[in-house]
């Protein structure tokens, strides 16, 4: 568990940071947000100690950080930038192997975490552990550079902008699949981002950011739900924050027993008494999809099947709406 | 494809060089009838005070000791005044090296003569002098020309700053550095000739010698060797300096 006290850098009169402190739990992911300039990249730099803080402290399991020589208190934090920084004079198979090696595993033990990574990451070994950094796509290095910073087994992984330099749809990929490896080895994460999508699609709370302070530190929904000031709502969205609210939220815990609908061939469902037959929702759909659904077919109920094609229930629009203003 | 055929080039051409180069150094008989047209009555065409491969040994020998010395002094220096801690003796680090370089070689036997007396060691001290800052600048450039991030990234996964120098940044700045070494090692070949004017063994010797006996057969052997010489350390370094590149170039 990391906790940050008052955290706080000083660049002559300007204060970067201003007194900045936070919980973070095992198996959590944290994102500091917030636009340019608001101090979010220095609080993790001071986190490893790239930058020395001016005041406060933060404790890892309890331990005041200062007290560790930097060099080995980062050989416990994985670090991810943007722009990823990997060795390009070093194989694929060598950037990952950077800090197992410097913490001293012996050979097999790298070799096995280096496939394991691999293979994690959906890159297979056999093709792309002998590759130069310059021969993958950006994306490729990416997942590279996330896995050589997670190949020690950090108790913790410190994350700036990780996949700020890809383009759109790539990025949205390698969140989706970060986030599965995230679940599945249940990674402590601190996450720097300016993308309040990336930020709530990766963590399980957000920091807001502002000139040094955090401004708000909630979870997605109560973020969305109760802003704590205009500049929290411009952050989190104007316009749309309802329908962001509705893609935090998926139809499998909203939907109701689908009473008197039928399978009318092709996959599709009819009401009783309905006239239309009418393509199903998947169950790990979002609220998003569902009401996205709902008013391009301009009906107020849709069904809702499992991976199987199974009918399990059926979603409607009074439930969406409810479920909107916090009435579910 | 087309690669391919530059290699080839490349390795043909260093083979004839390295042949011919060979050819006149052990049997420069074969060469007497051109020289002689060069010759005035009488004058032997082809040099036969010393041996030509014992001077090629000892100019090469000269050339190499200088070199290194350059080597680890420009070496040093480069790394420690790209050292936060070195930084405010950059300036004057190239000063002193900018010195070494507009100092011309023959004025620098002049005053090291008197200090070290006639043989190899002026000739040493003007070579080092003189092949010191292209070294140091390639040493600087190559460090400088290492990616900030890559180095962000070796620092923030724990490596200390002694690693990062020895594993990302002196590895990665290598190619530029030998490139530098490469210069320096070319001029010196070159400029070691005038050693001999202060009793320092090399191919200078053949030159002077010509020069002095109004020889003109003597003093192309001896410009043609030096020149020799010099194109197979240009190859040689350039072979180094690519495998230095090989893994990162696209």
């Amino acid at each position: 568990m990391i906790t940050v006290d008052a955290l706080t850098k000083t660049y002559g009169p300007v204060r970067a940071v201003d007194g900045i402190s936070f919980e973070l739990a095992e198996g959590e992911a944290l994102a500091l947000i917030g636009p340019s300039g608001c101090g979010k990249s220095t609080t993790l730099r001071m986190i490893n100690r790239l930058i020395e803080p001016s005041a406060g402290r933060v404790l890892i399991d309890g331990v005041d950080t200062r007290s560790i020589p930097p060099a080995a208190l980062r050989l416990r934090m994985g670090y991810a930038i943007q722009g990823i920084g990997l060795f390009p004079h070093r194989t694929v198979a060598q950037n990952i192997a950077t800090v197992p090696r410097l913490l001293g595993w012996p050979r097999a033990r790298i070799a096995a975490r280096i496939e394991e990574l691999l293979d994690l990451f959906g890159l297979p070994p056999a093709v792309f552990a002998h590759k130069y950094p310059h021969e993958l796509s950006g994306g490729q290095q990416q997942r590279v550079g996330v896995a050589r910073a997670m190949a020690g087994k950090p108790a913790v992984l410190l994350m700036d902008e990780p996949f700020g330099a890809l383009d759109p749809i790539t990025r949205a990929r390698l969140q989706d699949e970060f986030l599965a490896i995230r679940r599945r080895m249940g990674t402590t994460v601190l996450l720097v981002t300016h993308d309040m999508d990336e930020a709530f699609r990766l963590a399980d709370r957000l920091a807001v950011m502002e000139k040094g302070r955090i401004v708000q530190l909630d979870t997605p929904e109560a973020l969305l739900r109760r802003p704590a000031s205009a500049f929290v709502q411009s952050m989190v969205g104007n316009e749309d924050r309802g329908l962001k609210l509705l893609s935090l939220a998926g139809v499998a815990a909203l939907m109701r027993p689908a009473e008197g609908w039928a399978p009318a061939g092709e996959g599709t469902f009819r009401k009783a008494g309905g006239q239309e037959a009418l393509a199903p929702l998947s169950a790990s759909a979002s609220l998003r999809e569902a009401a996205s659904r709902l008013v391009l077919t301009g009906v107020d109920e849709l069904p809702v099947v499992d991976e199987t094609g199974n009918l399990v229930g059926t979603i409607d629009m009074a439930r969406i709406i409810a479920f909107g203003g916090g009435r579910r | 494809m087309r690669r391919e055929w530059r290699r080839l080039l490349r390795i043909g051409a260093a083979a004839a060089a390295v042949a011919a180069f060979a050819v006149m150094l052990l049997a420069p008989q074969a060469f007497e009838r051109p020289l002689a047209v060069l010759t005035k009555f009488g004058q032997p065409a082809i040099y036969d005070r010393d041996s030509l491969l014992s001077l090629t040994l000892a100019h090469v020998g000269i050339v190499a000791a200088a070199s290194l010395a350059a080597l680890v002094v420009a070496l040093s220096i480069g790394i420690f005044v790209t050292r936060p801690a070195g930084a405010q003796y950059l300036p004057l680090a190239r000063a002193v090296a900018n010195l070494g370089q507009t100092f011309p070689p023959v004025a620098m036997l002049a005053v090291a003569v008197p200090l070290t007396g006639f043989g190899a060691r002026p000739t040493l001290i003007a070579l080092f002098a003189y092949g010191l800052l292209p070294i140091f600048e390639n040493t600087i450039a190559g460090l400088k020309g290492v990616s900030p991030q890559v180095v962000e990234a070796a620092r923030g996964m724990g490596m200390t700053d002694g690693r990062i120098l020895k594993e990302i940044e002196l590895p990665l700045a290598l190619p530029v550095i030998i490139a530098g070494l490469r210069i320096s090692i070319i001029v010196s070949i070159g400029t070691a000739t005038i050693g001999s004017t202060v009793g320092a063994r090399g191919l200078g010797e053949i030159i002077i010698a010509g020069l002095q006996a109004d020889n003109l057969a003597y003093v192309l052997q001896g410009g043609v060797l030096v020149a020799m010489l010099a194109v197979l350390a240009d190859f040689g370094l350039g072979f180094i300096e690519r495998r230095a590149r090989q893994p990162r170039s696209p």
